[in-house]
């Protein structure tokens, strides 16, 4: 049983989408949750957060940004093509519930997550200021659908070819200052590369706002039994995949985040290779 | 039969010479051919009382099997073997006979005899038959009755076949891409072969039994859930989850859990990097924690990804080794070097988060306690630096909580295991388990044997509702 692509197309430069038929993971989908998928026979495991789903049409929506082996394969593939293993969804949802006033900060392909979560948070009642990021307007995606799952949607480029010229940091301290429109910031979700989220809970931290980051360090299984993806939250040793990936962002270790997804830069070189002409 | 039997000692089973198998990850034992397999079942004194039935978890009559071998139909040797057992070729090959049936058989009580060397033809009849092709048994008439199983380890695989059989409908559920469970992603090809374990998978497919892959239960489908679709549920999801030492650098590059490392270079074949595409450091230097069957795999998959130096760190002394002798053996014909009654104390790494080598203290034995075995104890003023550019943690795993977590109602113990009883009936209705998850990490043959007696206790409760 394999799974076959429906659509796949290129969101910006670099950045695709992928709606695959998936129906019992459709099924049981919630944000904040990701597949893990292999390509072929020979395919490494990656993990891809669920960018959206329908249990009606039993799809999923995948992002991913093309940076080695296994993504540029991925994006080699076309609709009507197939997928060997897709198992989902894996990892804790993402906590839903009425806070108040809810900051969700999506950078780069971050976006593709935060959508769902904020799209749930505003459903369920909350007042959802979003801020998503981009290096350059280009590259920026997903602005109407974020729009619709936003009360407010605020846009960074680090270049200032859109929106507020400058880091994503810069507009959640603003709001944290000013408090938006409403006033108190009740909670802040930050889901992007790891220099984004450290800043992100380095600029929430002294108002003591509750802030949650993904985590996204190197998984194998994605179901506990490896250890690959363990990360260090409040000096505790976690398996991201069943502990996370959402963690207390003010409690993260960065550092060795950053350290770890380092660890196979040469080997991912060398697959890289035959790729390149 | 006895008569013609002069020799007391069985044939030593062939085996890759150890300078060439330490480059290679092809199957270290080659097997008994038919002169040898036949001479041996000749040997057997087919005894009225067969002690080496009762040392079987799963029964198999193997006095019978090897007259069988011995009257060179092998053809019904195999029939006999498959009828009590799913998966002899993989049971021939990592069962520990020598603790088992072969620990009881009456000629290994005999003065200077071996036992019979049931494992190897055991692995002789099975492999006869998978290259032959293989026979598909009797199925019962369909009962109209459905059963999911989850985990498709020797565990839900010999439950599935056995409840197959009996003419119920039965799916297993597996989180992992592919089918074998410790079979595919822990044991190493040069072992097991994988292509063994698909062959075996594949019997019980054709036995009727469909298996979901990529299906995690507990995220996919709950236990509640699967039993509104199905009448009873058995749960053989293993001991899966890595236990860590909980020293310092732990978490430092470098560091792995057997089981991520065994993952990798096993069921990913990251030993064919970049053919495969999943990566593994190969350092120069390898310390791997522990000193059970795991813990020789890892090291011995090692020394073939061409680590120079691999070393084994283990807390108590040669005699209390967990592992199967021949696995020591094994490991030490290919250069694995052992450092006994030694223990980690942290793991040291540089600036960038890399692992450079392991704090270790000499440990001494105590007299044993009660329990029997002695506790080591450490000697101050004995650490000592050993440089490592890749440290693999194997002492251990622990029941996978996923399913437990997700299922209101289900007892489980102390240490997160399933409670369950001798048929494997569980603490809720219609929910049976067995396996590691019930025992804790154990063997391949005592979770068959968990995966058939539960098969039965099935059978009788879908009889009864
Ligand atoms: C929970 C989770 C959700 C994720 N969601 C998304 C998403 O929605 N969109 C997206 O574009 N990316 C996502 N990622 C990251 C994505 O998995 C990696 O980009 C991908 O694995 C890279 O594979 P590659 O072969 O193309 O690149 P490689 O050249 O192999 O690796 C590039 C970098 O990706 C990271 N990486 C490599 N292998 C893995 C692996 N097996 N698991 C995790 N990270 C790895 C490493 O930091 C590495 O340096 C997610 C990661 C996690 C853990
Ligand atoms: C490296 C290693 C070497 C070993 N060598 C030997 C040996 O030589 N001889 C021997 O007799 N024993 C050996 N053992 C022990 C033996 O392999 C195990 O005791 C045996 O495999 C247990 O079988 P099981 O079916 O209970 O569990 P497992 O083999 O662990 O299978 C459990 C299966 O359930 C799946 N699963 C888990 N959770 C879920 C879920 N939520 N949903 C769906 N699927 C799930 C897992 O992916 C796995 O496939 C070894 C173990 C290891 C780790
Ligand atoms: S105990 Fe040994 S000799 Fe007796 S029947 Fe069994 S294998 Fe043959
Ligand atoms: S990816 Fe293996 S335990 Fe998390």
């Amino acid at each position: 049983m394999s799974f076959t692509i429906l659509k796949k197309h290129e969101l910006v430069p670099t950045v695709y989408l992928m709606g695959i038929a998936a129906p019992r993971v459709a099924k049981k989908a919630m944000p904040g949750q990701f597949v893990i998928l292999r390509i072929d026979e020979h395919g490494e495991r990656i993990p891809l957060t669920i960018a959206d789903f329908d249990a009606q049409t039993g799809t999923i929506t995948l992002i991913f940004q093309k940076i080695g082996k296994t993504t540029r394969q991925l994006a080699s593939l076309a609709a009507g093509g197939s997928i060997a293993d897709v198992a989902g969804p894996l990892g804790k949802p993402s906590v839903i519930e009425k806070f108040g006033t809810v900051i969700c900060v999506g950078g780069g392909v971050g976006i593709a997550p935060i959508f769902p979560i904020a799209r749930a948070l505003k459903s369920a009642g909350n007042r959802v200021i979003s801020i998503i990021g981009a290096r350059s307007a280009d590259i920026l995606f997903w602005e109407d659908r974020m729009n619709e799952a936003s009360s407010e949607l605020h846009i960074t480029t680090d270049d200032g070819t859109k929106g507020h010229h400058g880091f994503v940091t810069e507009v959640v301290q603003n709001l944290l200052e000013h408090g938006g429109h409403s006033g108190q910031i009740d909670r802040v979700i930050a889901i992007g590369p790891p220099v984004m989220m450290r800043a992100v809970a380095s600029v929430t931290k002294p108002f003591g706002v509750k802030t949650v980051v993904s985590l996204n360090p190197i998984m194998v299984d994605g179901t506990g039994m490896c250890g690959a993806c363990r990360v260090l939250v409040g000096g505790e040793t976690k398996f991201a995949c069943v502990d996370g990936p959402e963690f207390d962002a003010h409690e993260v270790d960065y550092t060795l985040l950053m350290s770890r997804l380092a660890m196979y830069l040469p080997e991912e070189k060398e697959a890289l290779e035959p790729y390149e002409h | 039969m006895n008569t013609e039997s002069e020799s007391k000692i069985r044939p030593e089973m062939a085996k890759q010479l150890p300078s060439e198998r330490r480059y290679n990850f092809s199957e270290v034992a080659l097997g008994y051919n038919r002169g040898e397999a036949v001479a041996e079942a000749k040997r057997c004194l087919d005894c009225k009382k067969p002690l080496c039935i009762e040392g079987c978890p799963v029964g198999v009559d193997i006095p019978l099997f090897i007259r069988q071998i011995a009257e060179e139909d092998f053809d019904a040797a195999a029939r006999t073997l498959k009828s009590t057992n799913s998966l002899p070729a993989i049971c021939g090959r990592v069962c520990p006979q020598e603790t088992q049936c072969e620990a009881v058989c009456i000629l290994g009580k005999k003065k200077d005899s071996d036992p019979i060397a049931i494992g190897g033809l055991e692995r002789f009849v099975a492999d006869y038959e998978m290259k032959k092709g293989v026979m598909i048994p009797e199925i019962l008439e369909s009962t109209g009755r459905s059963v999911a199983v989850v985990g498709a380890g020797p565990a839900g695989l010999t439950a599935a076949a056995e409840l197959a059989k009996m003419g119920h409908a039965v799916t297993i559920f597996e989180s992992l891409h592919s089918a074998g469970g410790v079979l595919v992603y822990g044991i190493p090809e040069f072992r097991l072969p994988k292509a063994i374990v698909a062959a075996e998978v594949d019997f019980i497919r054709k036995l009727g039994v469909d298996i979901c892959l990529n299906s995690v239960i507990g995220k996919i489908d709950t236990v509640d859930e699967l039993l509104e679709e199905y009448d009873a549920v058995f749960l053989g999801t293993g001991a899966g989850l890595p236990l860590f030492l909980g020293i310092d650098g732990e978490n430092l590059n470098g560091v792995y859990s057997a089981n991520e490392f065994l993952t990798r270079v096993n069921l990913m074949k990251a030993y064919l990097f970049p053919e495969f595409d999943t990566p593994i450091k190969k350092g120069s230097r390898t310390i791997v924690v522990g000193g059970g069957n795991v813990a020789m795999d890892a090291a011995r998959c090692a020394i073939r990804l061409g680590s120079e130096e691999v070393t084994i760190v283990y807390r108590r002394g040669e005699d209390e080794l967990p592992a199967r002798a021949e696995e020591v053996v094994n490991a030490k014909e290919e250069g694995v070097r052992f450092r006994l009654l030694t223990n980690p104390i942290r793991i040291l790494g540089d600036e960038n988060n890399w692992v450079t080598g392991m704090e270790c203290i000499n440990m001494e034995l105590c007299e044993p306690d009660e329990s029997g075995r002695c506790r080591p104890v450490a000697l101050s003023g004995t650490e000592h630096n050993i440089p490592a550019d890749i440290a693999i943690i194997a002492i251990g795993t622990s029941p996978n909580p996923l399913v437990p977590m997700t299922t209101p109602g289900l007892e489980t113990a102390r240490y997160g295991t399933i409670v369950a009883d001798e048929t494997g009936a569980t603490s809720k209705p219609g929910v049976f388990a067995g396996g590691d998850i019930v025992t804790g990490s154990a063997t391949v043959i005592s979770a068959m044997g968990a995966g058939k007696v539960a098969a039965r206790a099935i059978d009788e409760y879908l009889g009864r509702v």
